[in-house]
């Protein structure tokens, strides 16, 4: 049980209104640390509400939400948002940088908010991070003059930052052409090979096809969880499948 | 450690919109300056008038003001006082009048105890025809002790020809208003004759020529000894009219002219009773200055609550991601009301520099010179309190502006924003 990271809890909400709409119906849903999660479905099956959910950011809802064993349902604003802060990181569909400030400073703005580290070791690591994400060299530009890809690597390097438990990305690759796609696909792998928790939304069935484990949502409600539907060959055993229904046929 | 990242997101938008928040800032700016500058200027025409018109007025003033007894006439006697008849007098006329204050010896002895009185002048003062040929020119003849009226109307600064002293040096002296003195055609050095409505006349030697800036004053009044006139008059040394005070504390004297009335039993005014317009006008003239500061400030506040909404508006997917992140709405609207404040406070400390500047420099502006004004430059008045004031309702406004778009921003549903 300790190394459930993420706990949700018979999940409803519901938009009110003109138009009463139930957008989630009882998701009950645990997340293992280290686990590579994607979300799928049609558009407005209520995907991204879950996301934002989990996320802490939607507090309208019925149902309880644990991470790292806080119960975050019913906390204030001020403590979701320190909670944000320590142990979740963001990536969205369009970048959000900043653009008033350098690619670094957009980077180190989460660490200094949480304060923990002193301001060199903070620009320390986000070297390092910009590093890994093959940007150094954009370190000290403004944010606004990077080309769509390499922004969405800096919103990236900015959710790493304080090291958080989750990170959870809305369609991470819906704005960029296949080439920065396939770069993103290849960071989001490589961090979860490093052990972090991912929990991706996506239509992308390739990129979904890359996670450990895919959720599928229909109607507000999770249709099934599967195993990756192409999985790299080496990771199975298809061997014995295969002979047992072929000796079968022998009689 | 929070507060400065607060700090640092805050200057490095306000430094990105550079042009906005000069603009911004320049409104406080004017607003503070023109309130500086006004108050001083306005302060300094208030003291101005008031000196001025407070120049021919003593702060108290005690005369023998005519009341008549008309419960008894001499109608009565001349019909032998007749039980049998009843006296209507209809326009009862005085038979005789005594001007002059009776113990003033006693009194000016009394007032001299007094702590609160800076200067006392006795007067004897009599309406006088001048002789300008066959034409008699109407002017009133003041007997003073020309040292104590010096102390108490400032006749130093008011000199045009010659000294008060010269009062005291010359036999038969005379100091003249400059009017009068130029409608008698007559400088210092000359000779003017001079007769009271008895019929008495003497001749004077003009000794200087003195200008208040006031024609009533300048166009009738003469200054002579105060021997001269007891002697034009035919009466003793210790016959006076009437006695002029001069006070530490000019707002002591609405007090003081009471106390004094009574004591005495004569007639005792202050200035404030006899100017109520001297108070009035400094009231309108203040009133007015602050309407119009505080509009100008008011319109600055609403300059700067349109540029933080204008900012705040373009600045919501920045706000969302903040959120994200983990910045509260307090930290948000630090954030934005740190902006307004530093727009605040940098505007209204160049305002009062800037207002300084103004008023300094007007301070040096020559003021166009005539005969009767006796004021070099524009009066203005450096007053700390002022700068102070100017200082606390610039950073107000600026607060004021900048709380309602603050927490606005404060509450933005990050949600919303982020799923586009």
């Amino acid at each position: 049980m300790e190394n459930t990271i993420l706990k949700a809890e018979r999940l409803n909400k519901s938009f009110t209104g003109p138009d009463p709409f139930q957008v989630l119906k009882d998701i009950s849903l645990s997340v293992d640390k280290g686990e590579f999660i994607t979300i799928v479905g049609k558009s407005g099956c209520g995907k991204s509400t879950l996301l934002y959910l989990l996320s802490t950011l939607d507090t309208d809802y019925q149902g309880t939400i644990t991470i790292n064993g806080s119960r975050l349902t019913g906390l204030k604003e001020r403590d979701l948002a320190r909670f944000r802060n320590e142990h979740i990181g963001f990536v969205f569909q369009f970048h959000f940088l900043l653009p008033e400030f350098t690619v670094l400073q957009n980077i180190m703005i989460p660490a200094l908010k949480l304060g923990a580290l002193p301001k060199d070791a903070i620009e320390h690591n986000a070297m390092q991070i910009l590093r890994q994400m093959g940007i150094q060299d954009t370190a000290l530009k403004p944010s606004g003059k990077l080309s769509g890809g390499q922004q969405q690597r800096v919103a990236i390097a900015r959710a790493l930052i304080n090291n958080p438990g989750i990170i959870m990305a809305d369609e991470p690759t819906g704005n960029l052409d296949s080439a920065n796609t396939q770069i993103i696909f290849n960071i989001f792998q490589e961090l979860s090979a490093h052990g972090n928790t991912i929990i991706a939304v996506t239509h992308d069935r390739d990129f979904a096809g890359r996670s450990d484990r895919i959720i599928e949502m229909k109607d507000g409600t999770i249709n099934t969880t599967a195993e990756p539907a192409a999985p790299p060959a080496p990771c199975l055993e298809p061997e014995p499948l295969r002979a047992f229904p072929s000796s079968s046929l022998f009689p | 450690m929070k507060a400065s990242v607060n700090f640092m997101i805050s200057s490095t938008q306000l430094l990105a919109r550079k042009r906005q928040s000069i603009i911004a800032m320049l409104g406080v700016l004017f607003g503070i300056a023109m309130f500086i500058f006004m108050m001083s200027f306005m302060k300094g025409v208030n003291n101005y008038i008031q000196d001025t018109m407070l120049s021919a007025i003593p702060d108290i003033h005690i005369y023998n003001d005519i009341r008549t007894d008309y419960t008894t006439s001499v109608t009565g006697s001349w019909l032998h006082n007749d039980p049998q008849k009843m006296v209507i007098v209809h326009h009862p006329k005085p038979e005789k009048v005594r001007l002059n204050l009776k113990n003033a010896d006693a009194i000016l002895a009394d007032l001299k105890t007094r702590p609160e009185i800076k200067v006392i002048s006795p007067l004897l003062s009599t309406q006088v025809f001048f002789n300008y040929g066959s034409v008699q020119i109407n002017g009133i003849l003041d007997g003073v002790d020309i040292l104590e009226e010096s102390k108490i109307f400032g006749l130093h600064e008011r000199m045009i020809t010659g000294t008060p002293e010269n009062l005291l040096t010359a036999d038969k002296g005379v100091l003249l208003g400059q009017g009068l003195a130029d409608k008698l055609n007559v400088a210092k050095g000359d000779l003017v004759t001079l007769a009271t409505p008895e019929g008495t006349s003497m001749r004077f030697r003009v000794v200087g020529t003195f200008a208040f800036g006031l024609s009533t004053v300048d166009n009738i009044k003469a200054y002579v000894s105060l021997a001269s006139v007891q002697q034009l008059l035919a009466k003793n040394h210790d016959y006076i009219t009437d006695i002029r005070i001069k006070l530490h504390n000019i707002d002591a004297a609405k007090e003081l002219a009471a106390l004094f009335a009574k004591r005495y039993g004569y007639k005792s005014e202050d200035w404030e009773s006899t100017n109520p317009s001297i108070k009035a006008g400094n009231m309108i003239r203040d009133s007015l200055t602050w309407v119009v500061c505080l509009t100008m400030l008011t319109v600055a506040g609403f300059g700067i609550y349109n540029i933080m909404n204008m900012v705040i508006a373009s600045k919501m997917k920045d706000i969302a991601i903040l959120k994200a992140q983990g910045f509260d709405g307090s930290d948000i609207r630090a954030i934005f009301l740190s902006q307004s404040l530093v727009i605040g406070v940098l505007g209204a400390s160049l305002g009062l520099l800037l207002g300084f500047l103004l008023s300094y420099a007007l301070s040096r502006v020559p003021f166009p010179k005539t005969e009767f004004t006796f004021m070099k430059y524009f009066p203005v008045v450096f007053d700390t309190r002022y700068y102070f004031a100017g200082a606390v309702f610039g950073i107000l406004t600026t607060f004021l502006a900048g709380v309602l778009p603050a927490r606005k921003a404060a509450r933005v549903d990050p949600v919303t924003i982020l799923r586009g």
